[in-house]
């Protein structure tokens, strides 16, 4: 193709000892990233795989010669077709940014600006940099559309941001990115705002991207299986460290370090783990009965969904975002009263607003919610925010509180000396196990957990799944486990149930959902969510073509 | 130094020795001043001397001495005037917010009503329906600033309402008073803090400007405003006097900013660790 510029072949970027310093609030010099060194060559991915806070985004972005507020790079060199970019001018680094090196956020949402088409933004970089003029920009555009699989690709960039679906939005930031042919992309987290069926079709648009201009493309992600997917070389980070660097085989098949092992053994284990045998024993203890609830009297959120769970079950409510099932959460604790159906708990029925219901039955359902960060009050210290249910309940005395309180947190391994420390000493595991204890606190016959995992990190992550199970073992509490994900329910849950578009699709004991013959929608699910093998893109999608 | 958990600035640290030496010496001023602010020294505008160190005013009294006498009354009505308007602006604005509904729509559709008139015209019709005197003061500024404190307060505390910590405490089945007391309160103070600070200035100005225009207290009781006011046929003449009392209503404004910027800076910046 004529449009096409020669690509850069050979080796396009050598980040040599590269090391990125922030200054906090309080004056403190904090290492980001230390001593990390790679290259890439034209046409490689390079996945870069770590926790929150491992420097991941931070390096991406520094290979734009950009460093967030607060931080600096202090250190090493960012060779750029062998040329240091930390010498450059503002004048240089404006026509490298974008033109040169583009960068994929996690939330296209967040990038596009609402009152403007999708061309106009996709187009601008094009433009501003006089590369091409408006009629080449547009029919680059709709060239990058139909490359990526876009619905019309002709008509499509006509459209506003909030005309098209998230997936949708998420591509054509990547046709944005692409348009002014760079030699290098950054793609931060693309996919880990998607559903899983949408992350499907948006990770293989982006590959056949990649391959077919060569570009040079690092590939930032906490799922080792979406990297395994994309990467060609795979290198873990860890508190802003490089732990290993390898070939993608090389690193998921025969990690060599012990971090490394630990991560693919967790994700492994999300593919592989057996089912939660069942230790439901007899009525049932909550039951929703054809219930239906909405916003302000407009479209149904939830319809004629019926539920019912035991003393020492785990229901997982699965369903991709708009499901409706953070919403049946709400109307289960009554915070939006159902319209139609019944809610009924221990046999009696729950009045539908949790003002007309009694301490007691308030005191029976507890709940944990997704950002631990938003649902402790900063201003209260662990023995305030985990005594005041145990005083308000059970009204005990200070000495008895502060008992129980610590006895809770032995129960959630926080050491005892925490007593005292508001939530921002914690780190985002420790805050959520603090929002288990003060559930436990109120002594529930069942905890309703609404995507207390989505937050965190995958090993974080699977120490509170061990701590909510050893919970229920101790105490036959039931949990009502609302995820998105269905790795967590296969480790977690021994009864499912499946939402789709605020209806029940299917709903049963796992073994009986989770294995065939599937419902469709579940095979759907099921089918999408990544595995640790390489060649599981490929297989999905031919799976999927052969399907169609 | 740590407040509010993170360290003080520079000018915040500055705005606060200002304010403390303006109040200190106001509060202290039987002790300090010099001479008895309502006597009769001598000559008629004396320039500043030794003795009197910023001079006599129009009728011969020593204008340091009324300074600091005259600050006691102004910070004094300022602050009666000032957290009158925040003891009623948080209450309804958190009930506002707490309850929303028709609750809601009444109390904001009322400020609506109180403030499409300008401040200055509803105060000067009260004062002139009441008359003049510190209590009817105090309460027209208190109760009209009451309805801009209700807006920022309601603001506030809508934005935290919809927090999860909020929602946990109305699912325990808290009651109100603990919801807006321990919940809301605590996590709304930095803001309000800032505007308590900037209603205060405001407040210390607006009854400045009515003494001015002679609706405030009735002589000789010294106040800032009524200082300026008396001494500025001084003016024409090349006197520097009526720029003393304005100079220290800047100066406790200036200060008072200082401080308010740092407490609205901490409010802006996220909190926390994950920040």
């Amino acid at each position: 193709m004529a449009q096409i510029k020669p690509k850069a072949e050979g080796q396009i970027l050598d980040v040599r000892n590269l090391r990125i310093e922030a200054v906090t609030e309080t004056g403190k010099r904090v290492t980001l990233v230390d001593d990390v060194s790679f290259t890439l060559n034209a046409g490689e991915v390079l996945g870069l795989i770590g926790e929150s806070g491992a420097g991941k985004s931070t390096i991406g972005l520094s290979t734009m010669i950009y460093a967030r507020t607060g931080c600096q790079i202090t250190g090493g060199q960012l060779l750029f077709h062998g040329r240091d970019l930390r010498e450059l001018n503002i004048k240089g680094r404006q026509n490298l940014r974008g033109v040169k090196v583009a960068y994929i956020a996690q939330s296209a949402a967040a990038a596009f600006n609402p009152a403007h088409t999708i061309f106009d933004q996709v187009g601008e970089v094009a433009l501003q940099h006089g590369i091409m003029n408006r009629a080449q920009a547009r029919m680059d555009a709709i060239r990058l559309f139909r490359e990526l699989e876009l619905p019309n690709p002709a008509a499509f960039g006509n459209r506003y941001p909030h005309q098209v679906s998230g997936g949708q939005l998420q591509r054509a930031m990547a046709a944005m990115a692409m348009i002014a042919k760079p030699d290098l992309l950054v793609f931060d987290e693309p996919t880990t705002a998607l559903d899983v069926t949408t992350q499907v079709e948006v990770l293989a648009a982006f590959r056949k991207l990649i391959r077919e201009h060569r570009t040079a493309a690092l590939y930032i992600s906490h799922d080792l299986a979406v990297v395994a997917q994309i990467a060609d070389r795979i290198m873990v980070l860890r508190h802003g460290k490089m732990v290993e660097q390898g070939e993608a085989t090389q690193i998921l098949q025969r990690p060599q370090m012990d971090y490394t092992r630990m991560l693919v053994a967790e994700r492994l284990a999300a593919e592989q783990s057996k089912f939660v045998e069942s230790h439901a024993e007899g009525r049932p203890l909550l039951e929703v009965k054809n219930v239906v609830a909405a916003y302000r009297g407009t479209v149904r959120v939830i319809d004629d969904v019926s539920i019912d769970v035991r003393r020492g079950d785990t229901l997982a409510i699965v369903g991709e975002s708009g499901s409706g099932k953070s919403t049946l959460a709400r109307v289960i604790v009554g915070l939006l009263a159902r319209e139609q159906g019944d809610v009924l708990f221990d046999g009696t029925s729950l009045r539908p607003r949790l003002q007309d219901r009694s301490k007691d039955q308030l005191r029976r359902i507890q709940m944990i919610y997704q950002m631990p960060d938003v649902a402790l009050n900063p201003r209260q210290t662990l023995f305030s925010i985990i005594g005041r249910p145990v005083q308000f309940y059970f009204g005990k005395s200070r000495a008895e509180v502060r008992a129980r309180v610590e006895e809770l947190m032995r129960q959630i391994d926080l050491p005892a000396d925490y007593i005292t420390r508001r939530p921002h000493e914690l780190s985002g595991g420790q805050k959520q196990r603090v929002c288990i204890a003060r559930a436990l606190a109120a002594q529930p016959d069942i905890i309703i957990c609404d995507e207390v995992t989505s937050a965190l990190d995958p090993l974080v992550a699977d120490e509170i799944l061990r701590l909510l199970r050893r919970i229920q073992d101790e105490t036959g509490v039931a949990f009502l486990f609302i995820t998105h994900d269905l790795g967590t329910v296969r480790r977690i849950a021994n009864k499912v149930a499946v939402m789709l578009k605020g209806k029940l699709v299917v709903s049963g004991p796992i073994e009986q959902a989770f294995n065939p013959p599937y419902h469709p929608y579940t095979e759907l699910l099921l089918s999408s969510v990544p595995e640790i093998r390489p060649d599981w893109l490929d297989e999905v999608l031919r799976r999927r073509r052969k399907a169609s | 130094m740590k407040v509010f958990g993170t360290r003080i600035t520079f000018t915040a640290i500055v705005g606060i020795l200002i304010i403390v030496v303006i109040v200190g010496s106001a509060i202290l001023a039987p002790w300090v001043a010099p001479y008895d602010p309502n006597a009769n020294l001598g000559g008629r505008w004396d320039p500043p001397s030794a003795e009197h160190w910023l001079g006599l005013d129009q009728i011969g009294r020593d204008m340091f001495s009324r300074i600091l006498y005259g600050g006691r009354v102004s910070i004094s009505l300022a602050l009666l005037a000032t957290v009158l308007a925040f003891v009623v602006g948080i209450i309804t604005g958190f009930a506002a917010a707490v309850f929303g509904g028709w609750i809601d729509i009444a109390l904001s559709r009322i400020a609506d009503v109180i403030l499409s008139i300008p401040i200055l015209m509803s105060a000067l019709m009260i004062i002139s329906g009441f008359g003049t005197g510190a209590t009817v003061l105090v309460l027209t500024i208190g109760m009209l600033y009451a309805v801009l404190v209700f807006r920022v307060a309601r603001a506030v505390a809508m934005n935290i309402a919809v927090l999860d910590y909020v929602e946990v405490a109305r699912l325990r089945g808290e009651g109100l008073m603990w919801v807006i007391l321990r919940e809301i309160l605590p996590n709304a103070l930095p803001p309000l803090a800032a505007e308590f600070g900037l209603r205060f200035c405001f407040a210390f100005l607006f009854v400045a400007a009515l003494n001015l225009l002679g609706l405030g207290l009735e002589p000789p009781a010294a106040d800032w405003g009524s200082m300026v006011k008396e001494s500025a046929l001084a003016i024409p003449a090349g006197i520097a006097a009526p720029l003393y009392p304005a100079a220290a209503i800047a100066l406790l404004t200036i200060g008072v900013n200082m401080v308010v910027d740092w407490l609205l800076s901490l409010h802006s910046r996220p909190q926390g660790e994950n920040a």
